[in-house]
């Protein structure tokens, strides 16, 4: 892991969308007075013809959308994921998933870290909500070299997807020369053989540091990043399961309903093991500095250090 | 099509609604019945469509906004010839393709999936910006209710359609005056219709959308209007042609029993005759 280069994923996804623009021209797209904060400036720059701003009306947005891809266009919406999973949910649910129509929407400034804005847009629920629309994709990359592959496997992939990315600059973990992203294949990112952490998007990064910080305590844990909650790799989480018996999932995200709710559906059903939800607290989120909110709220390498502790030597 | 051939279909669509919904047991006759000359005049006169080849790019399309109002939009693509007209009777039984609201995937020329109120006339400024940004002269039209205007998603889809100068693009309005909880003026008036479209840069014209003549100027004089795209405010009588139905706010989303259905179907059969006489 490189402690220097920091990128927020919001950045690569308008990174990516460049890229993509320049090799597909059915690549549209559209914003909500946003593009600015989602990073999709990039794009528009480039192609201006191609990035339509529909002003501040998701829902509107998420249903033109629907329409441009019924006509052979991509569109990926972008906007917050307060706005794109929260307001636009019923509008993603009957004029995109039902009819299954080949939309990505990108939703930015996901979970507590958006920082100082505070509860009414740090979106803990969007997971939970993507996921239990029939046919969609819910992907929450963990950096810019991931959010990035994740971007073009969106873009490959026919039906709806949904694309969480953050605020905050995180570190860049998937550099190493083997790396692949596959949509719906989780990836081991250290080995251990006294637990498993299961992590998804920021806190994967925290995740390892913390995994590094147990071994003092004795504690070896496996780190494995799930970037695709929807479809879940339930053969690696069921493998690590068998693994070490005893699981933690940690996730920028309400502990109901999201990665931790996954894991626990999956292995209760097919391999019962002690799982623990690390996440957002049934509790809505606050104003403050995004790294002394993920420390608050115990999502940083000290909190779910102090976690893992607690609940292995109890 | 001439004025009276498109009278005769008109009949022909409103006996398949009413077999439809009496063969569910359940749906939504009123409006399918206010809307139902519209329906005969786009499909078999206006749009460039072809049901051999349903989804053809350069067709024109048809979003029905008003979604619940199926009955009337499938009786009509059957009559076209895009699956048979006895299928009218699997609607929303389990197993058929005819769902109670549009199903873009399963029913050969719908357009877009709808019946979520308010979400239709976005699809289909997405369409016309499609027809835009690929330089295809296909139209989009889009049925709306004048109970369905009442969703504030409406106003964000004509706030963009104007903005864009989406001239592709023709909204509808089924004025039958009557929604679910009684006339539309009383549960929450969204009149004025006309200048409402007028203040969102439509073009909008006002006809009896129940007469065909009126029908064909108003699709034609919008098809001409170049550089902002045209609401036809259509007024129309919930029900039409079934006589105990029309103007009767009960006959929104009932079906008829076998008595009643039976009566609209002579009295239907009656009209149609009183057509082919002239």
């Amino acid at each position: 892991m490189s402690e220097v280069k920091k990128i927020a994923t919001r950045e690569s996804y308008g990174n990516a969308l460049a890229a993509l623009g320049k090799e597909h021209e059915n690549v549209i797209v559209l914003d909500a007075d946003l593009a600015a904060a989602t990073k999709t400036g990039v794009f528009g720059k480039e192609f201006p013809g191609r990035h339509i701003d529909c002003g501040i009306a998701e829902a509107n947005m998420t249903g033109i959308a629907a329409g441009l891809s019924t006509c052979g266009f991509v569109p990926f919406v972008s906007t917050f994921a307060m706005f794109a999973a929260g307001r636009s949910f019923e509008q993603v649910r009957n004029s995109i998933g039902y009819p299954h129509l080949n939309v990505k929407i990108g939703a930015t400034h996901a979970g507590i870290s958006v920082g100082e804005d505070g509860a009414t847009h740090q979106c803990n629920e969007d997971i939970a909500l993507m996921r239990t629309i029939p046919g969609m994709v819910v992907i929450n990359p963990s950096d810019d070299i991931e959010a990035k592959a994740a971007v073009q496997a969106a873009y490959e992939h026919e039906g709806p997807v949904y694309l969480r990315f953050g605020r905050l600059a995180v570190p860049v973990l998937n550099d190493g020369a083997d790396y692949r992203f596959e949509i719906g294949k989780g990836v081991t990112l250290r080995d251990g053989s006294d637990c498993t952490i299961i992590a998804t998007g920021l806190p994967v990064g925290e995740s390892l540091e913390a995994a590094e910080r147990l071994v003092a305590e004795g504690i070896h844990a496996q780190v494995i990043n799930i970037h695709t909650i929807k479809p879940l790799d339930e053969e690696l989480v069921i493998a690590a399961a068998k693994k070490t018996g005893r699981i933690f999932t940690v996730e920028e995200h309400s502990v109901i309903g999201g990665l931790g709710a996954a894991v626990s559906e999956c292995l209760s059903e097919k391999c019962p093991t002690k799982v623990t939800r690390i996440g957002v607290d049934d509790v809505f989120g606050e104003s403050g500095p995004a790294k002394e909110l993920l420390h608050k709220y115990k999502l940083d390498a000290d909190g779910i250090c102090e976690r893992i502790l607690a609940e292995m030597k109890s | 099509m001439d004025k009276l051939e498109l009278q005769k279909t008109a009949v022909e669509v409103r006996k398949g609604v009413i077999e439809g919904v009496h063969a569910a047991k359940a749906g939504h006759p009123g409006g399918s019945l206010s809307a139902a000359d519209i329906f005969t005049y786009l499909y078999f006169e206006e749009m460039k469509v072809d049901p051999k080849n349903p989804k053809d790019p350069d067709r024109d399309r048809f979003v029905l906004s008003k979604g619940h109002t199926a009955p009337g939009l499938y009786s009509t693509l059957a009559q076209r010839g895009y699956f048979p007209r006895e299928d009218l009777l699997t609607l929303r039984h389990t197993g058929s393709y005819l769902q109670g609201h549009p199903d873009m995937k399963h029913i050969p020329g719908v357009d877009m999936s709808s019946g979520s109120l308010g979400q239709g006339l976005s699809a289909a400024c997405g369409m016309a910006l499609g027809g835009k940004l690929s330089n295809k002269d296909y139209r989009v039209y889009a049925l709306c209710g004048d109970g369905e205007i009442q969703e504030g998603q409406i106003w964000e889809a004509a706030m963009f359609a104007g903005f864009r100068r989406l001239d592709n693009l023709c909204v509808i309005v089924d004025n039958n005056n009557l929604q679910i909880d009684g006339p539309v003026d009383k549960v929450c008036s969204p009149y004025p219709i006309d200048k409402k479209f007028e203040a969102f840069n439509f073009h909008v014209i006002n006809i009896d959308g129940n007469n065909f003549d009126e029908i064909k100027s108003a699709f034609d004089e919008a098809k001409a209007v170049k550089g902002v795209p045209s609401a036809i405010i259509a007024h129309t009588v919930k029900g039409k042609g079934v006589s105990f139905m029309e103007n009767q706010v009960g006959w929104h989303g009932k079906a008829p029993n076998d008595d009643e259905y039976a009566a609209a179907m002579e009295e239907l059969r009656k009209a149609g005759e009183a057509l082919c006489q002239k």
